[in-house]
């Protein structure tokens, strides 16, 4: 028999939640460990190899001295998967950049700041080749086993290229519009099954944009709703901060999106 | 014979986030011995300044993965708090069940897949499934209760979607409360059943004491989880509000965490800080897997927090029990729990106990519902002066007598007794220079 292909999870900066989705598969995890070797997963194991065929990288890349680990990885893997929204987009993280580096560093830790080491809050993308993004904050479970699923058959995973409006629709909710609320769904991408707009949040676009959107008409339709230009822009701002559409600060914190 | 070590455990596994244990002895005396936590720096508190109050909770609950529920629960009541709104019953007890389920849930990950490995001699949960496996899938089955009851009121576990200031966006439908019912129901022998697991390996964990300083919510009325007054083992009781006079913190170089101090220069939170502070408000069967295990109030073992973790998991399954039958008597429906929020100027402090500990979030909103000033005090960073301080008295007391790989064993298993959330714990704000 040939040996089961080799997977690992690896973490940045992060919450580590993408790492406990794939945690709370219940019911898949043990025919998941029947089909693979996991040979790092320090959330939760002991073992460390740097033998590994698939790895998942969790969180940002928010400091320079991180750029060798994941030059690392890259290296040993031949497939890297980006897991959640901090190492697809950068997430939440990268807030920060546009708060400034340094005054929120000062602000945190005072005239101690320069007893640690940071950076602009980027994809992991900004260092090293990513292969597949599984997107999110959380990353849903669903797609999380579709794309392990399709990487063992040897078939490219389906990562959904449509607004979250579509996935809304189909489950009849009634549109956050309506009731007078405003949404990023029109040109964030779908895969949530629209998440969260059917538990009565707005969606945040935390899955990314899709890859050819319409963001002046979006920008306007947030406009229209009564949003200033500033909180249109904060919106964008909240998950997608790294990539043009949202203005980053400077040019070292801005990544081209893929 | 006097003994030299050198300890450099990098990024030590089974826990959440990135620290190092470093040890360093020549001729028996102990020159260096902490944790290091060299998680990157996440700033949230410069983040979310500038935020709605729609979005504070939104932004915090991302601090943490696993106790995201702890986090946007203390949240949206620093918020409650601010602009002064009240709940309905409903959903007040909706919100205490979505805690009650994150603490079990987070208790049993760690007592099953951290911790219990060291107790079966094994590296992890994963040659545990092939050896043990109806440890493991009873593991699986209490895990995912945590998911089942969070997925149902909030959308999901891992940062909580209906959970509001003033209450909930969404009306979870009374069918699937009554499959929440059936579910816990059909555990409860599973429930006794890790008692006798986890009283099993009492022997794998060193007998070491500890005096500390305990830090916890504390009621009249009820084993307090969701809020209550302040108490400290050393200092008394105090109004939640006044949280700065029993907790102070301080940076520290070799952690990008804070420490915390108060009476002495640490203190401890946790589920064996509430445990000591409070068994007497622990309801029968919680009482009774304590006495099943041994664990009497209050226990200087830091390696006994597995074990009030364990207590607790019993005793939270008797609450969540009787919670989910008192929402089915009651009238869920948008009038009972979705809010009219109007944002007011002012402050807001809301203390929880998240599953590792005391947690505060502090708020300042202008009249517009901007925040313009926050502080987050996480139990991780709490516990981490008190971890130094252990391995500092543990180290010494056993260095002739141990080897060097030995002790690197124990102390790996003392930091993970404490369930570290590193991550978490690299943004504290409000520093008291010393």
């Amino acid at each position: 028999m040939a040996d089961k292909p080799k997977i690992s999870f690896h973490d940045f900066t992060s919450c580590e939640g993408c790492q406990l989705q794939v945690l709370n598969c219940e019911d898949e995890l043990l025919d998941i460990l029947g089909a693979v070797e996991i040979t790092q997963f320090r959330e939760a194991i002991d073992e460390k190899s740097d033998t590994y065929d698939i790895a998942f990288i969790e969180g940002a890349f928010t400091r320079e001295s991180d750029r060798a680990r994941l030059e690392h990885i890259r290296q040993c893997a031949k497939v890297v998967v980006a897991l959640g929204a901090c190492a697809c987009t950068g997430g939440l993280n990268v807030l920060k950049n546009y708060r400034g580096v340094e005054e929120s560093m000062k602000k945190v830790y005072g005239d101690k700041a320069n007893w640690y080491e940071t950076s602009w809050a980027l994809p992991i993308e900004a260092a090293i080749k990513v292969d597949y993004k599984i997107h999110g904050c959380p990353i849903p479970q669903e797609e999380f086993l579709e794309v392990v699923k399709s990487l063992l058959a040897g078939r490219t995973p389906r990562i959904p290229d449509y607004p979250v409006c579509v996935e809304c629709k189909l489950r009849e909710n009634v549109c956050l519009y309506h009731k007078g609320e405003y949404c990023m769904g029109v040109i964030a991408r779908a895969g949530c099954n629209a998440w969260c707009p059917s538990y009565g949040g707005r969606c945040y676009a935390c899955r990314g944009l899709i890859s050819d959107p319409n963001d002046g008409a979006a920008k306007d339709v947030l406009e229209e709703f009564g949003l200033t230009i500033e909180e249109v822009m904060a919106e964008f701002r909240l998950f997608n901060g790294a990539f043009d559409v949202a203005e980053p600060p400077c040019e070292e914190a801005a990544v081209e999106r893929k | 014979m006097p003994k030299d070590l050198d300890i450099n455990i990098h990024h030590l596994t089974r826990v959440e986030g990135h620290g190092n244990i470093v040890v360093r002895a020549s001729d028996g005396q102990v020159e260096k011995c902490v944790l290091e936590i060299v998680e990157t720096p996440r700033v949230f508190e410069s983040m979310i300044e500038g935020l709605s109050w729609r979005d504070t909770a939104l932004l915090t609950c991302r601090i943490c993965g696993i106790c995201s529920v702890g986090h946007t629960t203390a949240s949206i009541r620093a918020t409650d708090d601010a602009f002064g709104l009240t709940l309905t019953p409903e959903a007040l007890a909706l919100r205490k069940l979505m805690l009650l389920a994150e603490e079990m849930q987070s208790h049993v990950l760690h007592v099953y897949f951290l911790a219990a490995p060291d107790g079966f001699d094994a590296p992890s949960v994963i040659p545990l499934a092939a050896s043990h496996p109806e440890v493991v899938k009873r593991a699986l089955r209490l895990k995912k209760l945590g998911n089942i009851i969070c997925e149902t009121v909030a959308g999901r576990h891992v940062h909580p979607i209906s959970m509001i200031p003033g209450g909930f966006t969404y009306v979870p439908p009374r069918e699937k409360l009554l499959a929440i019912k059936e579910y816990i129901e059909s555990l409860d022998a599973d429930i006794d059943a890790t008692v006798e697991t986890i009283a099993s390996m009492k022997d794998k964990f060193p007998d070491f004491q500890r005096e500390r300083e305990d830090l916890s919510l504390t009621r009249d009325d009820e084993y307090a989880f969701y809020d209550g007054d302040l108490k400290s083992s050393k200092a008394g009781v105090i109004d939640p509000h006044d949280y700065e006079q029993f907790i102070h913190e301080k940076c520290v170089e070799h952690s990008t965490s804070k420490h915390a101090y108060n009476v002495e220069d640490s203190l401890a939170v946790g589920a064996l800080a509430r445990f000591n502070n409070n068994y007497e408000k622990l309801n029968a069967r919680g009482k009774a897997a304590a006495e099943a295990i041994g664990l009497t109030a209050p226990c200087y073992n830091p390696y006994a927090n597995n074990f009030a973790q364990t207590v607790e998991i019993v005793h939270f399954y008797d609450e969540a029990v009787r919670l989910i039958n008192e929402l089915l008597e009651m009238d869920l429906s948008e009038a009972t729990l979705t809010p009219n929020v109007t944002p007011k100027a002012g402050r807001g402090v809301a203390l929880v106990e998240a599953p590792r500990g005391l947690l505060v979030h502090d708020y300042t909103y202008d009249e517009n519902g901007i925040c313009t000033k926050a502080n987050c005090v996480i139990p991780t960073g709490m516990n981490l002066g008190n971890i130094d301080r252990d391995m500092q008295k543990y180290v010494p007391e056993v260095i002739e007598r141990r080897s060097q790989d030995e002790i690197a064993h124990d102390l790996e298993m003392l930091v993970r007794a404490y369930d570290p959330c590193i991550s978490c714990s690299v943004h504290l704000l409000k520093v008291e220079w010393v």
